[in-house]
Protein backbone atom coordinates (compact mmCIF):
# COMPACT_ATOMS: atom_id res chain seq x y z
CA UNK A 1 0.00 0.00 0.00
CA UNK A 2 2.87 2.46 0.88
CA UNK A 3 4.57 1.80 -2.86
CA UNK A 4 1.02 2.40 -4.32
CA UNK A 5 0.81 5.84 -2.44
CA UNK A 6 4.12 6.28 -3.22
CA UNK A 7 3.43 5.72 -6.86
CA UNK A 8 0.84 7.60 -7.56
CA UNK A 9 2.47 10.71 -5.99
CA UNK A 10 5.36 10.44 -7.98
CA UNK A 11 2.82 10.69 -10.87
CA UNK A 12 0.78 13.22 -9.87
CA UNK A 13 4.38 14.91 -9.35
CA UNK A 14 5.08 14.04 -12.86
CA UNK A 15 2.33 15.23 -14.27
CA UNK A 16 2.31 18.45 -12.32
CA UNK A 17 5.88 19.06 -13.49
CA UNK A 18 5.24 18.71 -17.34
CA UNK A 19 1.88 20.94 -17.29
CA UNK A 20 3.64 23.32 -15.23
CA UNK A 21 5.35 24.94 -17.97
CA UNK A 22 1.96 25.81 -19.08
CA UNK A 23 0.43 26.59 -15.81
CA UNK A 24 0.44 30.16 -16.46
CA UNK A 25 0.09 30.46 -20.35
CA UNK A 26 -2.91 31.55 -20.97
CA UNK A 27 -5.09 31.69 -24.52
CA UNK A 28 -6.98 34.01 -26.20
CA UNK A 29 -9.29 34.09 -29.77
CA UNK A 30 -8.51 36.74 -32.10
CA UNK A 31 -10.65 37.85 -35.00
CA UNK A 32 -8.46 37.82 -38.16
CA UNK A 33 -9.30 40.19 -41.03
CA UNK A 34 -8.94 37.83 -44.33
CA UNK A 35 -6.04 39.65 -46.13
CA UNK A 36 -4.19 39.49 -42.68
CA UNK A 37 -3.70 35.58 -42.71
CA UNK A 38 -0.59 34.83 -43.20
CA UNK A 39 1.10 36.96 -41.27
CA UNK A 40 -0.99 36.33 -38.28
CA UNK A 41 -0.05 32.65 -37.98
CA UNK A 42 3.57 33.69 -38.17
CA UNK A 43 3.37 36.50 -35.15
CA UNK A 44 1.17 34.21 -33.18
CA UNK A 45 3.55 31.58 -33.93
CA UNK A 46 6.61 33.92 -32.47
CA UNK A 47 4.37 35.14 -29.38
CA UNK A 48 3.54 31.55 -28.23
CA UNK A 49 7.09 30.14 -28.95
CA UNK A 50 8.29 33.79 -26.38
CA UNK A 51 5.32 33.28 -23.87
CA UNK A 52 4.10 30.54 -24.08
CA UNK A 53 0.52 31.88 -24.67
CA UNK A 54 -1.96 30.30 -27.00
CA UNK A 55 -3.25 32.64 -29.67
CA UNK A 56 -6.40 31.14 -31.13
CA UNK A 57 -6.94 32.76 -35.26
CA UNK A 58 -10.11 32.91 -36.37
CA UNK A 59 -10.07 34.47 -40.21
CA UNK A 60 -12.85 36.22 -41.85
CA UNK A 61 -14.61 39.20 -43.28
CA UNK A 62 -14.11 42.26 -40.70
CA UNK A 63 -18.05 43.48 -41.58
CA UNK A 64 -18.97 39.49 -40.01
CA UNK A 65 -16.77 39.58 -37.23
CA UNK A 66 -17.64 42.82 -36.47
CA UNK A 67 -21.51 41.66 -36.52
CA UNK A 68 -20.67 38.73 -34.42
CA UNK A 69 -18.78 40.33 -31.49
CA UNK A 70 -22.01 42.62 -31.01
CA UNK A 71 -23.74 39.59 -30.62
CA UNK A 72 -20.75 38.24 -27.66
CA UNK A 73 -18.76 36.61 -30.00
CA UNK A 74 -16.10 35.41 -27.90
CA UNK A 75 -13.32 37.14 -29.78
CA UNK A 76 -10.26 39.18 -27.11
CA UNK A 77 -8.92 40.98 -30.17
CA UNK A 78 -10.11 41.70 -33.47
CA UNK A 79 -7.49 42.32 -36.24
CA UNK A 80 -9.63 44.38 -39.01
CA UNK A 81 -9.23 45.33 -42.31
CA UNK A 82 -9.94 48.44 -41.93
CA UNK A 83 -10.08 51.15 -39.10
CA UNK A 84 -14.50 52.04 -39.15
CA UNK A 85 -14.83 48.42 -37.21
CA UNK A 86 -12.74 49.10 -34.11
CA UNK A 87 -13.61 52.64 -34.04
CA UNK A 88 -17.23 51.65 -34.09
CA UNK A 89 -16.81 48.98 -31.16
CA UNK A 90 -14.81 51.65 -29.47
CA UNK A 91 -17.55 54.37 -29.59
CA UNK A 92 -20.18 51.45 -29.21
CA UNK A 93 -18.92 50.73 -25.65
CA UNK A 94 -17.40 47.15 -26.54
CA UNK A 95 -13.56 48.03 -26.96
CA UNK A 96 -11.07 49.62 -25.18
CA UNK A 97 -10.26 53.02 -26.39
CA UNK A 98 -6.40 52.91 -25.80
CA UNK A 99 -6.19 49.87 -27.26
CA UNK A 100 -6.83 50.83 -30.54
CA UNK A 101 -3.81 51.10 -33.17
CA UNK A 102 -3.17 50.61 -36.62
CA UNK A 103 -1.29 47.49 -37.17
CA UNK A 104 -0.98 47.49 -40.69
CA UNK A 105 -1.51 49.93 -43.82
CA UNK A 106 -2.68 47.50 -46.79
CA UNK A 107 -1.57 47.99 -50.24
CA UNK A 108 -3.90 47.67 -53.37
CA UNK A 109 -2.56 46.05 -56.19
CA UNK A 110 -4.33 44.81 -59.62
CA UNK A 111 -3.11 41.82 -60.05
CA UNK A 112 -2.89 38.70 -62.90
CA UNK A 113 -2.36 34.82 -63.06
CA UNK A 114 -0.77 35.61 -66.49
CA UNK A 115 2.80 37.76 -66.75
CA UNK A 116 1.32 39.70 -69.65
CA UNK A 117 -2.10 40.68 -68.76
CA UNK A 118 -1.30 43.47 -66.46
CA UNK A 119 1.20 46.14 -67.40
CA UNK A 120 -0.22 49.28 -65.39
CA UNK A 121 -3.56 51.67 -65.70
CA UNK A 122 -3.49 51.76 -68.96
CA UNK A 123 -4.67 47.48 -68.70
CA UNK A 124 -7.68 49.15 -66.83
CA UNK A 125 -8.26 51.68 -69.50
CA UNK A 126 -8.01 49.92 -72.47
CA UNK A 127 -10.83 47.02 -71.14
CA UNK A 128 -9.70 44.10 -72.65
CA UNK A 129 -10.80 41.60 -70.49
CA UNK A 130 -13.97 39.64 -69.41
CA UNK A 131 -14.21 40.14 -65.85
CA UNK A 132 -12.43 42.20 -62.66
CA UNK A 133 -12.41 40.68 -59.50
CA UNK A 134 -13.20 42.66 -56.76
CA UNK A 135 -13.79 42.09 -52.85
CA UNK A 136 -17.58 42.98 -51.66
CA UNK A 137 -16.90 47.19 -51.23
CA UNK A 138 -19.89 46.82 -48.67
CA UNK A 139 -18.21 44.58 -46.31
CA UNK A 140 -14.40 44.65 -47.32
CA UNK A 141 -11.65 47.75 -47.29
CA UNK A 142 -10.26 46.47 -50.34
CA UNK A 143 -13.56 46.21 -52.17
CA UNK A 144 -14.28 50.41 -51.31
CA UNK A 145 -10.33 51.08 -52.44
CA UNK A 146 -10.67 48.83 -55.51
CA UNK A 147 -14.00 51.10 -56.43
CA UNK A 148 -12.13 54.20 -55.30
CA UNK A 149 -9.39 54.09 -57.44
CA UNK A 150 -11.86 53.11 -60.78
CA UNK A 151 -13.76 56.37 -59.78
CA UNK A 152 -10.51 58.09 -59.54
CA UNK A 153 -9.45 56.69 -62.66
CA UNK A 154 -13.11 57.80 -64.14
CA UNK A 155 -13.47 54.01 -65.29
CA UNK A 156 -15.82 52.59 -62.88
CA UNK A 157 -19.18 53.28 -64.81
CA UNK A 158 -17.91 51.56 -67.93
CA UNK A 159 -16.11 48.53 -66.10
CA UNK A 160 -18.75 48.23 -63.88
CA UNK A 161 -20.47 45.62 -65.92
CA UNK A 162 -17.72 43.44 -65.93
CA UNK A 163 -16.90 43.50 -61.69
CA UNK A 164 -17.20 39.94 -59.85
CA UNK A 165 -17.29 40.37 -56.44
CA UNK A 166 -15.58 38.14 -54.14
CA UNK A 167 -17.19 37.79 -50.50
CA UNK A 168 -13.79 38.67 -48.83
CA UNK A 169 -10.94 39.66 -50.38
CA UNK A 170 -9.96 35.54 -50.05
CA UNK A 171 -12.18 35.05 -52.45
CA UNK A 172 -11.47 38.08 -54.51
CA UNK A 173 -8.13 36.66 -54.74
CA UNK A 174 -9.61 33.11 -55.72
CA UNK A 175 -11.51 34.27 -58.98
CA UNK A 176 -8.05 35.93 -59.96
CA UNK A 177 -6.24 32.58 -58.77
CA UNK A 178 -8.14 29.94 -60.59
CA UNK A 179 -8.59 31.99 -63.67
CA UNK A 180 -12.20 32.84 -63.90
CA UNK A 181 -11.33 36.46 -63.85
CA UNK A 182 -8.58 37.28 -65.54
CA UNK A 183 -7.47 40.36 -63.22
CA UNK A 184 -8.48 41.44 -60.13
CA UNK A 185 -7.75 44.01 -56.81
CA UNK A 186 -6.22 42.16 -54.17
CA UNK A 187 -4.22 42.42 -51.02
CA UNK A 188 -0.27 42.78 -51.64
CA UNK A 189 0.31 40.78 -48.94
CA UNK A 190 -1.79 38.13 -50.65
CA UNK A 191 1.03 38.09 -53.56
CA UNK A 192 4.20 37.31 -51.36
CA UNK A 193 6.49 36.16 -51.22
CA UNK A 194 5.96 35.48 -55.03
CA UNK A 195 2.89 34.88 -57.08
CA UNK A 196 4.15 35.25 -59.99
CA UNK A 197 1.69 36.55 -62.76
CA UNK A 198 2.12 40.60 -63.46
CA UNK A 199 0.57 43.15 -61.24
CA UNK A 200 0.44 47.11 -60.86
CA UNK A 201 0.67 48.68 -57.30
CA UNK A 202 -1.63 51.12 -57.10
CA UNK A 203 -0.43 54.53 -56.42
CA UNK A 204 -1.35 55.66 -53.14
CA UNK A 205 -3.19 58.79 -54.20
CA UNK A 206 -6.28 56.46 -55.82
CA UNK A 207 -7.45 55.66 -52.61
CA UNK A 208 -8.06 56.49 -49.00
CA UNK A 209 -5.18 54.66 -47.05
CA UNK A 210 -6.24 51.05 -45.84
CA UNK A 211 -5.44 51.56 -42.06
CA UNK A 212 -6.11 48.55 -40.56
CA UNK A 213 -6.65 48.56 -36.63
CA UNK A 214 -6.47 46.88 -33.56
CA UNK A 215 -8.78 46.62 -30.82
CA UNK A 216 -9.10 44.70 -27.33
CA UNK A 217 -12.72 43.56 -26.51
CA UNK A 218 -13.82 44.98 -23.63
CA UNK A 219 -14.91 41.85 -22.08
CA UNK A 220 -11.24 40.35 -22.54
CA UNK A 221 -9.94 43.27 -20.80
CA UNK A 222 -8.55 41.56 -18.04
CA UNK A 223 -6.79 38.51 -20.28
CA UNK A 224 -3.15 38.16 -20.42
CA UNK A 225 -2.58 36.87 -23.01
CA UNK A 226 -4.97 38.85 -25.18
CA UNK A 227 -2.82 42.13 -23.84
CA UNK A 228 0.46 40.79 -24.70
CA UNK A 229 -0.25 40.01 -27.87
CA UNK A 230 -1.23 43.38 -28.72
CA UNK A 231 1.93 44.65 -27.05
CA UNK A 232 3.93 42.40 -29.10
CA UNK A 233 2.53 43.48 -32.03
CA UNK A 234 4.04 46.45 -31.97
CA UNK A 235 7.41 45.07 -30.93
CA UNK A 236 9.83 45.36 -33.86
CA UNK A 237 10.23 41.74 -34.25
CA UNK A 238 6.33 41.52 -35.68
CA UNK A 239 6.82 44.79 -37.03
CA UNK A 240 9.54 42.98 -39.05
CA UNK A 241 7.20 40.22 -40.00
CA UNK A 242 3.96 42.29 -41.16
CA UNK A 243 6.43 44.46 -43.26
CA UNK A 244 8.00 40.77 -44.78
CA UNK A 245 3.88 40.36 -45.85
CA UNK A 246 3.77 43.77 -48.25
CA UNK A 247 2.41 46.17 -45.45
CA UNK A 248 3.27 49.56 -44.82
CA UNK A 249 3.77 50.39 -41.09
CA UNK A 250 2.49 53.23 -39.10
CA UNK A 251 5.29 54.88 -37.07
CA UNK A 252 3.48 55.23 -34.05
CA UNK A 253 2.36 51.94 -33.50
CA UNK A 254 5.80 50.94 -32.60
CA UNK A 255 7.62 50.82 -29.41
CA UNK B 1 -39.13 51.98 -39.77
CA UNK B 2 -37.45 53.36 -42.50
CA UNK B 3 -36.99 51.10 -44.99
CA UNK B 4 -34.89 50.88 -48.00
CA UNK B 5 -36.16 47.88 -49.63
CA UNK B 6 -36.37 49.49 -53.00
CA UNK B 7 -37.95 48.14 -56.07
CA UNK B 8 -34.93 46.12 -57.49
CA UNK B 9 -35.52 43.63 -54.59
CA UNK B 10 -37.29 42.04 -57.01
CA UNK B 11 -34.46 41.30 -59.17
CA UNK B 12 -33.25 38.41 -56.26
CA UNK B 13 -36.41 37.22 -56.01
CA UNK B 14 -36.96 36.69 -59.70
CA UNK B 15 -34.05 35.29 -60.53
CA UNK B 16 -34.28 33.12 -57.33
CA UNK B 17 -37.62 31.50 -58.65
CA UNK B 18 -35.93 31.26 -62.26
CA UNK B 19 -32.85 29.03 -61.09
CA UNK B 20 -35.01 27.20 -58.87
CA UNK B 21 -37.75 26.19 -61.34
CA UNK B 22 -35.11 25.31 -63.85
CA UNK B 23 -33.15 23.07 -61.76
CA UNK B 24 -35.89 21.17 -61.04
CA UNK B 25 -36.98 20.74 -64.26
CA UNK B 26 -33.99 19.42 -65.16
CA UNK B 27 -33.55 17.81 -62.44
CA UNK B 28 -37.00 15.91 -62.88
CA UNK B 29 -35.34 14.84 -66.37
CA UNK B 30 -32.18 13.72 -65.37
CA UNK B 31 -32.87 12.15 -62.25
CA UNK B 32 -35.70 9.94 -63.03
CA UNK B 33 -33.85 7.96 -65.17
CA UNK B 34 -31.25 7.74 -62.42
CA UNK B 35 -33.74 6.53 -59.81
CA UNK B 36 -35.27 4.36 -62.33
CA UNK B 37 -31.84 2.60 -62.22
CA UNK B 38 -31.49 2.91 -58.84
CA UNK B 39 -34.82 1.10 -58.06
CA UNK B 40 -34.23 -1.84 -60.70
CA UNK B 41 -31.09 -2.30 -61.38
CA UNK B 42 -28.96 -5.67 -59.81
CA UNK B 43 -25.44 -4.38 -61.03
CA UNK B 44 -23.21 -4.76 -58.05
CA UNK B 45 -22.11 -1.24 -57.75
CA UNK B 46 -25.41 0.41 -57.98
CA UNK B 47 -24.98 1.52 -54.24
CA UNK B 48 -21.60 3.14 -55.14
CA UNK B 49 -23.31 5.10 -57.42
CA UNK B 50 -26.40 5.98 -54.95
CA UNK B 51 -23.52 6.81 -52.63
CA UNK B 52 -22.05 9.28 -55.11
CA UNK B 53 -25.02 11.07 -56.03
CA UNK B 54 -25.57 11.53 -52.22
CA UNK B 55 -22.71 13.52 -51.63
CA UNK B 56 -24.08 16.79 -51.74
CA UNK B 57 -26.01 15.77 -49.06
CA UNK B 58 -22.87 15.69 -46.63
CA UNK B 59 -20.20 17.62 -48.66
CA UNK B 60 -20.01 21.86 -46.92
CA UNK B 61 -21.68 23.79 -49.44
CA UNK B 62 -18.55 26.09 -49.52
CA UNK B 63 -16.49 22.40 -50.33
CA UNK B 64 -18.36 21.45 -53.59
CA UNK B 65 -18.41 25.16 -54.38
CA UNK B 66 -14.39 25.66 -54.92
CA UNK B 67 -14.15 22.38 -56.98
CA UNK B 68 -16.96 23.84 -58.93
CA UNK B 69 -15.33 26.68 -59.49
CA UNK B 70 -12.11 25.28 -60.71
CA UNK B 71 -14.35 22.83 -63.00
CA UNK B 72 -16.31 25.73 -64.18
CA UNK B 73 -13.03 28.01 -64.65
CA UNK B 74 -10.81 28.16 -67.67
CA UNK B 75 -8.87 25.15 -66.56
CA UNK B 76 -11.68 22.71 -66.60
CA UNK B 77 -14.69 21.39 -68.52
CA UNK B 78 -16.89 24.49 -67.86
CA UNK B 79 -14.14 26.96 -69.96
CA UNK B 80 -13.87 24.60 -72.30
CA UNK B 81 -17.63 24.43 -72.82
CA UNK B 82 -17.84 28.16 -72.38
CA UNK B 83 -15.20 28.86 -75.47
CA UNK B 84 -17.92 27.68 -77.80
CA UNK B 85 -19.77 30.83 -77.58
CA UNK B 86 -16.61 33.04 -76.91
CA UNK B 87 -16.55 33.00 -72.91
CA UNK B 88 -13.59 31.93 -70.63
CA UNK B 89 -15.65 30.62 -68.15
CA UNK B 90 -19.03 29.62 -66.72
CA UNK B 91 -18.53 30.97 -63.33
CA UNK B 92 -20.46 34.68 -62.82
CA UNK B 93 -22.91 33.22 -65.08
CA UNK B 94 -26.27 31.91 -64.49
CA UNK B 95 -26.15 28.80 -66.47
CA UNK B 96 -23.29 27.97 -64.13
CA UNK B 97 -25.46 28.80 -61.05
CA UNK B 98 -27.66 26.02 -62.52
CA UNK B 99 -25.23 23.59 -62.91
CA UNK B 100 -24.09 24.16 -59.56
CA UNK B 101 -27.51 24.16 -58.44
CA UNK B 102 -28.28 20.93 -60.07
CA UNK B 103 -25.61 19.08 -58.74
CA UNK B 104 -25.89 20.20 -54.90
CA UNK B 105 -30.16 19.25 -55.38
CA UNK B 106 -29.56 16.08 -57.04
CA UNK B 107 -29.87 13.78 -53.94
CA UNK B 108 -32.96 15.75 -52.70
CA UNK B 109 -34.76 14.75 -56.00
CA UNK B 110 -33.21 11.22 -56.86
CA UNK B 111 -33.53 9.90 -53.54
CA UNK B 112 -37.43 10.28 -53.55
CA UNK B 113 -38.22 8.89 -57.07
CA UNK B 114 -36.09 6.39 -56.23
CA UNK B 115 -38.05 5.16 -52.79
CA UNK B 116 -41.03 5.37 -54.60
CA UNK B 117 -39.96 3.55 -57.62
CA UNK B 118 -38.87 0.68 -55.13
CA UNK B 119 -41.97 0.83 -53.04
CA UNK B 120 -43.88 0.09 -56.27
CA UNK B 121 -42.28 -3.18 -56.35
CA UNK B 122 -42.01 -5.27 -59.79
CA UNK B 123 -45.55 -7.05 -59.91
CA UNK B 124 -46.87 -4.14 -61.72
CA UNK B 125 -44.37 -3.97 -64.17
CA UNK B 126 -44.37 -7.16 -65.12
CA UNK B 127 -47.96 -7.49 -64.83
CA UNK B 128 -47.94 -4.81 -67.70
CA UNK B 129 -45.76 -6.62 -69.64
CA UNK B 130 -47.54 -10.01 -69.80
CA UNK B 131 -51.03 -7.64 -71.04
CA UNK B 132 -48.50 -6.84 -74.26
CA UNK B 133 -46.85 -3.17 -73.00
CA UNK B 134 -43.88 -1.55 -74.00
CA UNK B 135 -41.30 -0.88 -71.17
CA UNK B 136 -41.53 2.74 -72.58
CA UNK B 137 -45.67 2.59 -72.48
CA UNK B 138 -45.27 0.55 -69.26
CA UNK B 139 -43.28 3.15 -67.82
CA UNK B 140 -45.65 6.12 -68.31
CA UNK B 141 -48.95 4.57 -67.29
CA UNK B 142 -47.93 2.43 -64.78
CA UNK B 143 -45.27 3.53 -63.19
CA UNK B 144 -45.55 6.83 -63.14
CA UNK B 145 -49.17 7.51 -61.90
CA UNK B 146 -47.63 5.09 -58.86
CA UNK B 147 -44.57 6.84 -58.18
CA UNK B 148 -46.33 10.46 -58.34
CA UNK B 149 -45.74 10.92 -54.20
CA UNK B 150 -42.16 10.28 -54.89
CA UNK B 151 -42.10 12.90 -57.96
CA UNK B 152 -43.93 15.55 -56.12
CA UNK B 153 -41.74 15.42 -52.87
CA UNK B 154 -38.39 15.03 -55.52
CA UNK B 155 -39.63 18.43 -57.39
CA UNK B 156 -40.35 20.37 -53.73
CA UNK B 157 -37.83 19.38 -52.06
CA UNK B 158 -35.42 20.11 -55.14
CA UNK B 159 -37.17 23.47 -55.62
CA UNK B 160 -36.92 24.73 -51.91
CA UNK B 161 -33.50 23.40 -51.51
CA UNK B 162 -32.13 25.48 -54.46
CA UNK B 163 -34.11 28.79 -52.74
CA UNK B 164 -31.75 28.14 -49.91
CA UNK B 165 -28.95 27.86 -51.60
CA UNK B 166 -26.08 30.02 -50.44
CA UNK B 167 -22.31 28.54 -49.83
CA UNK B 168 -22.51 27.21 -53.29
CA UNK B 169 -23.55 30.86 -54.96
CA UNK B 170 -21.12 32.48 -52.80
CA UNK B 171 -18.58 30.42 -54.46
CA UNK B 172 -18.81 30.90 -57.88
CA UNK B 173 -21.53 33.83 -58.62
CA UNK B 174 -19.59 36.89 -58.06
CA UNK B 175 -22.38 39.11 -56.55
CA UNK B 176 -23.70 40.07 -59.78
CA UNK B 177 -27.22 42.13 -59.77
CA UNK B 178 -29.70 40.30 -62.16
CA UNK B 179 -27.63 37.29 -63.11
CA UNK B 180 -25.74 35.20 -60.37
CA UNK B 181 -27.78 37.70 -57.04
CA UNK B 182 -29.70 35.38 -55.54
CA UNK B 183 -32.23 36.25 -52.69
CA UNK B 184 -30.01 34.21 -50.22
CA UNK B 185 -27.22 36.64 -50.99
CA UNK B 186 -28.94 39.36 -51.13
CA UNK B 187 -30.20 39.13 -47.40
CA UNK B 188 -26.39 37.85 -46.71
CA UNK B 189 -25.64 41.48 -48.16
CA UNK B 190 -27.52 43.00 -45.89
CA UNK B 191 -26.60 41.39 -43.19
CA UNK B 192 -23.38 42.51 -43.66
CA UNK B 193 -24.52 46.24 -44.35
CA UNK B 194 -26.21 46.10 -40.40
CA UNK B 195 -29.47 46.73 -42.38
CA UNK B 196 -31.55 44.42 -40.65
CA UNK B 197 -34.76 45.88 -40.91
CA UNK B 198 -34.40 45.45 -44.71
CA UNK B 199 -32.67 41.69 -44.75
CA UNK B 200 -35.79 41.20 -41.99
CA UNK B 201 -38.37 41.54 -44.30
CA UNK B 202 -36.45 38.89 -46.93
CA UNK B 203 -36.25 36.44 -44.87
CA UNK B 204 -39.28 36.59 -42.92
CA UNK B 205 -40.68 36.81 -47.04
CA UNK B 206 -38.69 33.21 -47.52
CA UNK B 207 -39.79 31.64 -44.05
CA UNK B 208 -43.48 32.38 -45.34
CA UNK B 209 -43.24 31.61 -48.89
CA UNK B 210 -41.22 27.91 -47.97
CA UNK B 211 -43.91 27.36 -45.10
CA UNK B 212 -46.67 27.64 -48.02
CA UNK B 213 -44.62 25.40 -50.47
CA UNK B 214 -44.15 22.37 -47.85
CA UNK B 215 -47.29 22.91 -46.37
CA UNK B 216 -48.90 22.37 -50.06
CA UNK B 217 -47.05 19.95 -50.58
CA UNK B 218 -47.48 17.50 -47.81
CA UNK B 219 -52.00 18.33 -48.20
CA UNK B 220 -51.26 17.01 -52.30
CA UNK B 221 -48.86 13.95 -51.46
CA UNK B 222 -51.49 12.77 -48.41
CA UNK B 223 -54.49 13.19 -51.43
CA UNK B 224 -51.96 11.15 -53.81
CA UNK B 225 -51.04 8.41 -51.85
CA UNK B 226 -54.59 7.76 -51.16
CA UNK B 227 -55.47 8.03 -54.61
CA UNK B 228 -52.52 5.72 -55.54
CA UNK B 229 -53.22 2.89 -53.09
Amino acid sequence: MRSMRFATAALGAAIALLTGANAFAGSANVAVAANFTEPAKEIAGLFKAKTGHDIVLSFGASGQFYTQIKENAPFAILLSADDERPKKLVSEGLGVAESRFTYAIGKLVLWSRDPATVKGEETLKANAFNKLSIANPTAAPYGAAAVETLKALNLYDTIQPKIVQGNTISQAFQFVDTGNAELGFVALSQLMPNAGGSRWLVPQNLYTEIRQDAVLLKASAGNEAATAFLAFLKTPEARAVIEKFGYALDPKSGT
Amino acid sequence: MNLHVSADIWQPIRLTLELAALTTVILMVVGTPIAWWLARSRAWWKEAVAALVAIPLVLPPTVLGFYLLVALGPSGPGGALASLWGARTLAFTFPGLVIGSVLFSMPFVVQPIRNAFEAMGDRPMEAAATLRASPWRAFWTIAVPLASPGFLTGAILGFAHTVGEFGVVLMIGGNIPGKTKVLSVAIYDYVETSQWAEASVLALGMVVFSFCVILTMMLIEKKMTKSAS
